[in-house]
C-alpha cells in the first residue's frame, strides 16, 4: 500500500466501483413486474376467499397459474435486490451480512415454495 | 488495500435536519412499500400451499387470510403494491432523464399518492 498513492487507487474506479449491474437488474425486473403484478391483481385477488375447489380449479388452468408463478419468482428476486439495498443503507458491519444472507434465504426458500404449491394445484 | 478508516472530511447532513418534502416522502415510501409487501407475499404463499395441500390446510389459511386480520393486511398491501408499482415507473421514467425538473418530480409524487387510493379503491370495487 505505501506505494500507491491516493490519486493512483481511486484513479478509474468512478465514484462506486460497482453496482451498475444491481441497477440494470432491478430494471429489468420492474420493467416485467409492470405487467405482472396487474395481471396478479385481477387474477389471484378475486380468488381470495372463494372455496377450495374453486381456487384449485383455478389455478389448474395455465394462464392463472403462470401469472402467479412468474409474479411469485421475479418479484421476489426484485424483493431480495431491493432488501439488500435497504441492509446495505442502515444496518453495518457484520450484522449487515448476517440480514443480507438471512433475507436472501428467505427470498429463494418463498420461490422454491410457491413453485412446489402452484406446480402441485396445476398438476 | 484502501484504508477502511472514517474519511475525515465533513459529511453531508441526513434526515433530521431536512424539513419533509413531497420528493422525500413519495421516495421513503416507495422503499417502505416495496419492504413491508414481503408480510402479504409470504401470507399468500402459505395459502397457495395450503390450497395445494388439503382442505383442512387450505381452511385454516383461508380463515386467517379472510379474518379481520387477513383483510386489513390484504387491503394495505393491494395499496402498496399499487403505490410501489406507480413509485417503479416513475424511477423507470427518470431513469430515461426525463420529470426530473423538481415540478414534474413533485407532480409525479401526487400521482403515486392519488392514483394510488384511486387503483386500490377500482380494484376492491371490481371484487
Amino acid at each position: 500500500m505505501p506505494f500507491l498513492t491516493d490519486r493512483k487507487r481511486a484513479n478509474g474506479m468512478g465514484s462506486a466501483k460497482t453496482g451498475t449491474a444491481q441497477f440494470w437488474g432491478m430494471t429489468i425486473s420492474s420493467v416485467a413486474l409492470l405487467v405482472l403484478v396487474p395481471g396478479f391483481i385481477f387474477t389471484v385477488g378475486p380468488m381470495i376467499g372463494e372455496n377450495h375447489e374453486t381456487v384449485t380449479d383455478y389455478f389448474s388452468r395455465p394462464f392463472p397459474a403462470l401469472v402467479a408463478l412468474l409474479t411469485f419468482i421475479v418479484g421476489l428476486v426484485h424483493f431480495k435486490n431491493g432488501v439488500t439495498v435497504l441492509i446495505e443503507d442502515y444496518v453495518q458491519g457484520l450484522a449487515c451480512k448476517i440480514w443480507i444472507i438471512v433475507m436472501t434465504c428467505v427470498s429463494y426458500a418463498a420461490i422454491a415454495t410457491a413453485i412446489f404449491a402452484i406446480a402441485r394445484i396445476a398438476l | 488495500m484502501a484504508d477502511a478508516k472514517q474519511p475525515n472530511r465533513p459529511l453531508s447532513p441526513h434526515l433530521t435536519i431536512y424539513r419533509p418534502q413531497m420528493t422525500s416522502i413519495s421516495s421513503i415510501f416507495v422503499r417502505i412499500t416495496g419492504n413491508a409487501l414481503l408480510v402479504s407475499t409470504l401470507l399468500l404463499i402459505w395459502w397457495f400451499l395450503a390450497a395445494s395441500t388439503s382442505a383442512s390446510a387450505f381452511a385454516s389459511a383461508n380463515y386467517v387470510i379472510t379474518s379481520w386480520f387477513g383483510d386489513a393486511v390484504m387491503v394495505l398491501s393491494l395499496w402498496a403494491l399499487w403505490y410501489h408499482t406507480l413509485g417503479g415507473l416513475r424511477h423507470l421514467i427518470w431513469d430515461t432523464g426525463r420529470g426530473l425538473e423538481l415540478e414534474a418530480a413533485e407532480r409525479m409524487g401526487w400521482v403515486m399518492i392519488i392514483g394510488s387510493l384511486v387503483l386500490t379503491a377500482v380494484t376492491i370495487f371490481c371484487f
